[in-house]
């Protein structure tokens, strides 16, 4: 007979932290490589500006500031994080995981410690799985991070993407609660729309010249898709958690485009005193780390409070998407 | 069957609803982008209207086709005929 993992009832977010890049770069600088207006970015996209990592901010060095923060948010020792899960497009090694290297620098250097992929739905799906973990008894607490530089693969001349993608860290500590902190996830993927979003030319092709991979994008189709189809997934997660509209206090979508994120208010009829994350004017599109990056900054204005509930969802490049409802720590 | 002034009409509506434009202005022979301003993104979401509105489908790669009120109304007559 095998003995079988037991874990927590429930599980939630227990702290939540994250790292913005220093420079802050304005529109201007981007138009100085693309033949487009500064009214024609805002008007496509809502953003003013967006953060840019230095030499120094690696995916590393983010990824620990915005976990020690989550760490410190939640009063948990690190040493008691049995799991640590990293999801990033961006961390420009095949292997090994930058997931143990972020372990051994937060002070939990025997977890459990591994990357994921999903794009700009990583967050989502990183607290998914943790959620999992925590509830099945493989790990007591779980640090999930996203963490992005995009604008290392950034063709800052494709005047369709070039103002879009930034860089970021989040992070967040899930362990057992009292209560439900996280609602049953709503997530999927859409493999036949593969292209819409996709690093153009993969490693193999890239071996033996100079023709560094970039990110591409196909606009219309991902704002279809992503005003349209989003806005289902994230109304099926309200009600497979059983929340009603009127009792959210906020609403998180990943931060890719102002435009998608209001086309979803207005698909999801949001009543006024549900507070839109709106992060992307000042911080661009940060893929896996957007989600607590907003919230933190939500948090840091006063519109974002403890006990508030959250309807939190991420999408992107796969297609692949995941969405549910947290309590914020 | 929906006649081409109730067509125009609906879809005035909807591009009122989602782009603000008044509905005496959705015309046959106004231009989408240079006469009503809409942009490429507010078009994706008229067609969005439109196709559950009309019940028919209205494929990305025809969007680029309907340039005027007009076209945008012939397509969905004859899809919705077809």
């Amino acid at each position: 007979m095998i003995t079988a993992s037991t874990g927590s009832q429930y599980a939630g977010i227990l702290g939540i932290g994250s790292y913005r890049p220093r420079r802050a770069v304005p529109n201007a600088e981007i138009l100085e490589q693309i033949d487009s207006s500064d009214e024609w970015i805002q008007t496509r996209s809502g953003i003013k500006e967006r953060r840019w990592a230095s030499e120094d901010e690696t995916v590393l060095m983010m990824s620990v500031n915005a976990a020690k923060e989550a760490l410190a948010d939640s009063g948990i020792d690190p040493s008691e994080i049995g799991c640590v899960i990293v999801a990033t497009v961006t961390h420009l090694y095949q292997t090994p995981a930058i997931a143990t290297r972020i372990a051994v620098e937060v002070g939990a250097p025997t977890a459990a410690a591994f990357d994921i992929s999903a794009a700009c739905a990583g967050f989502c799906y990183g607290v998914a799985m943790a959620n999992d973990l925590v509830r099945g008894g493989s790990a007591k607490y779980v640090l999930a991070i996203g963490v992005e530089r995009l604008s290392d693969i950034t063709d800052r001349t494709d005047r369709g993407t070039a103002f879009i993608f930034a860089d970021g860290a989040g992070a967040a500590i899930v362990g057992p609660t009292d209560e439900p902190g996280i609602g049953p996830v709503v997530w999927g993927s859409d493999g036949t729309q593969h292209q819409v979003i996709s690093q153009k030319e993969s490693w193999v092709e890239v071996h033996g010249n100079h023709n560094w991979p970039h990110l591409t994008m196909d606009g219309n189709p991902v704002f279809r898709w992503a005003s349209f189809e989003m806005a289902k997934a994230a109304q099926q997660a309200l009600d497979v958690a059983g929340v009603k509209a009127e009792q959210l206090d906020l609403f998180v979508p990943h931060q890719a485009n102002m435009r998608i994120t209001d086309a979803m208010r207005r698909t999801l009829k949001l009543p006024e005193h549900v507070k839109i994350a709106r992060d992307i004017e000042r911080q661009g599109n940060t893929s896996a780390a957007s989600i607590p990056l907003a919230i933190t900054a939500m948090r840091e204005s006063g519109e974002a409070k403890s006990g508030d509930l959250a309807l939190i969802i991420g999408f992107g490049a796969g297609l692949v998407y995941a969405a549910q409802v947290i309590r914020l720590p | 069957m929906a006649s081409t002034e109730e067509i125009r009409s609906s879809l005035a509506e909807i591009v009122n609803e989602i782009a603000g434009i008044p509905v005496e202005d959705v015309q046959l022979d106004k231009s989408f982008t240079d006469d009503l301003d809409v942009d490429s993104l507010s078009m994706v979401e008229v067609v969005v209207a439109a196709e559950e509105k009309f019940d028919v489908k209205i494929p990305d790669d025809e969007v680029k086709n309907l340039k005027t009120v007009g076209d945008a109304v012939a397509f969905i007559e004859r899809a919705q005929n077809g």
